[in-house]
């Protein structure tokens, strides 16, 4: 069984976000990329099965699709544990220009479960899973917080709306994960890293593909009036302000 | 022409985002000039489909086989399209949920249409289209374009207000074929709670954080929680430790949540904790450290020990409901 875990790389995620050219770019300067939180821990959950003898896994492969910037993420995830990766060779314009290529290479490449994080923590899309599983024409499950391989077949645990459901579906298959489907995420060991540096990383060009949607302006939230203070003797006070001032309860 | 609204059914019966997206779509389809169509898929009586009727909803198209008693990603895909193409949607709009989630984007490459997801705003032009959308965890909201001549939107839930727009609502049940060869999701097991009041759905929420000090000390915060008709939350470190079920995880990875009242309890406000929050129309803070950036988000907020303010918001919220 091949496991193929997509990745994307944003913004550490206690990154104070600003933007440039009139609000249209993100600012970078200063910026520490990281693995998207959610791809890093379906990356821990790959390497959790493929460490089990008893659930078949032959290899995890990274995927990606950005620009050669990109490159220490894939090399972290390598260092993690991944057997090796494929980047398409393009910045990611939007999700379904994302998901087209990373199904092309798919196609070629053949995976028996591919996993995709629920959403990325820059553009919030929780697009590129399900569209990537469209593209091939196979089952796709959201939501996943457990994944098993039971003699050979999956059981997904998905989360659905005061509970969830284990399924399963199969292969080839997409699962959309999310919190849940490992712990803590691994940490790269020194020799992880050591052995990143060679481990392959196969190039392609990107597929002829044109985005379906573009971003104009970025804006902040509005700000939010000042905070009222209230004395914690009187703390009962919040209620009446809660009840007369703000009109919420 | 028309504009699609998919409303999903909770066993049979819709919720008050069920009539949010109507009367989001219903506005949509005003910009358009064009009228609105609701799809419901399942088993749902015609006088809970009625109900869309109140919000705006005209023409009440209903999906009902085999096929769709277990939610089957393509299945759903394949239905909504199908629908979709019949009633010429130009726009089609689902909620921003799990199962928004789950079907939206397939149906966004099956479509070949641009999707735009956790829009909170009706669209800020039609030519071009563009969404109001949320990025970067909630620290910055882009102006999305949607180029194609369908567009998909997954709105927020809690994000627009429910217009009352009574009309006698027609229902009429599609004869579409859906290829039962795509059914490939086999539920095993299903562990559901009934009468609980999600997260995701309350209108208030207490949560509480590391403040709270042990697993043994959230007596009064649920308390304050019932008291108030609210659902309870809480922090990443307090799910990690197991004080409280990961299902209350309120945050980047855990869940993100839009209530109009929000009750921070022994929460400092993290960038991560506030990534789930930051949409709550108001945010109440309480907390020993008057300088947590909590209170930088907060329009009310107690600088005290949550232990000891507790008990007393308890007492005022019943003296209120007297």
């Amino acid at each position: 069984m091949k496991i193929l875990v997509c990745i994307s790389n944003v913004p550490d995620t206690t990154t104070k976000v600003k933007f440039v050219d009139s609000d249209t770019k993100l600012d970078t300067t200063g910026i520490q990329w990281v693995i998207n939180p959610w791809d890093e821990l379906s990356l821990t959950r790959a390497l959790e099965l493929k460490d089990d003898p008893s659930a078949g896994v032959k290899s995890v492969t990274v995927a990606h699709v950005g620009l050669p910037a990109s490159e220490p993420t894939i090399r972290k995830a390598l260092a993690i544990g991944a057997d090796d990766a494929f980047r398409v060779n393009a910045a990611p314009a939007d999700s379904y220009f994302v998901a087209a290529q990373l199904a092309a290479v798919i196609r070629k490449e053949q995976y028996d479960v591919i996993l995709c994080g629920i959403e990325s923590s820059d553009y919030n899309g929780s697009m590129t899973g399900g569209m990537v599983a469209e593209f091939l024409g196979i089952p796709s499950v959201s939501a996943v917080s457990d994944i098993k391989i039971e003699n050979g077949s999956p059981l997904l645990t998905r989360e659905i709306d005061g509970g969830r459901e284990i399924v399963t579906v199969p292969m080839p298959f997409v699962a959309i994960v999310q919190k849940g489907i490992a712990k803590e995420p691994r940490i790269a060991s020194m020799r992880g890293i050591m052995t990143s540096r060679t481990k392959p990383v196969r190039l392609y060009e990107p597929e002829a593909e044109e985005p379906l949607t573009g971003i104009k302006v970025y804006e902040k939230p509005s700000p939010r009036a000042a905070c009222k203070f209230i004395d914690p003797e009187n703390a009962g006070q919040l209620i009446t302000l809660l009840q007369n001032e703000a009109k919420i309860i | 022409m028309s504009v699609l609204v998919y409303t999903q059914n909770w066993d049979g019966r819709f919720k008050k985002s069920s009539f949010e997206l109507v009367s989001y779509g219903s506005k949509v389809a005003e910009m358009l000039n064009t009228s609105l169509v609701c799809l419901s898929v399942g088993a749902v009586s015609d006088e809970e489909l009625k109900k869309l009727g109140n919000w705006g909803g005209k023409r009440i198209i209903r999906v009902d086989n085999d096929y769709c008693k277990v939610l089957d990603n393509q299945v759903y895909t394949d239905i909504i399209a199908q629908i979709a193409l019949k009633e010429d949607a130009r726009v089609v709009i689902m909620s921003d949920n799990s199962e928004g989630k789950a079907v939206a984007p397939r149906l966004s490459v099956r479509l070949k249409a641009g999707m735009a997801s956790g829009v909170s705003k009706l669209p800020l032009s039609v030519n071009p289209f563009t969404l109001y959308k949320r990025t970067y965890s909630g620290n910055a909201f882009a102006h999305m374009v949607v180029n194609t001549d369908i567009k998909i939107i997954t709105l927020s839930q809690n994000s627009f207000d429910l217009v009352e727009t009574p009309n006698n609502a027609v229902i009429e049940t599609s004869n579409i074929t859906v290829d039962g060869s795509l059914v490939r999701t086999v539920v095993k097991e299903s562990q559901k709670q009934t009468g609980k009041l999600l997260l995701t759905d309350a209108e208030i929420v207490v949560s509480g954080g590391r403040g709270m000090k042990s697993a043994d000390n959230w007596g009064p915060l649920v308390e304050l929680a019932g008291a108030l008709g609210a659902a309870t939350a809480c922090s990443r470190p307090v799910s990690d430790e197991g004080w409280r079920s990961h299902e209350e995880h309120t945050g980047q990875t855990g869940k993100v949540i839009a209530p109009n009242l929000y009750i921070a309890v022994g929460i400092s406000g993290a960038t991560q904790h506030l990534a789930g929050v930051s949409s709550s129309k108001y945010i109440v803070a309480v907390n020993t450290d008057k300088d947590a950036p909590i209170f930088e988000v907060a329009q009310y907020g107690i600088v005290g020990d949550a232990l000891k303010v507790l008990p007393k918001l308890v007492e005022a919220v019943k003296e209120l409901k007297k």
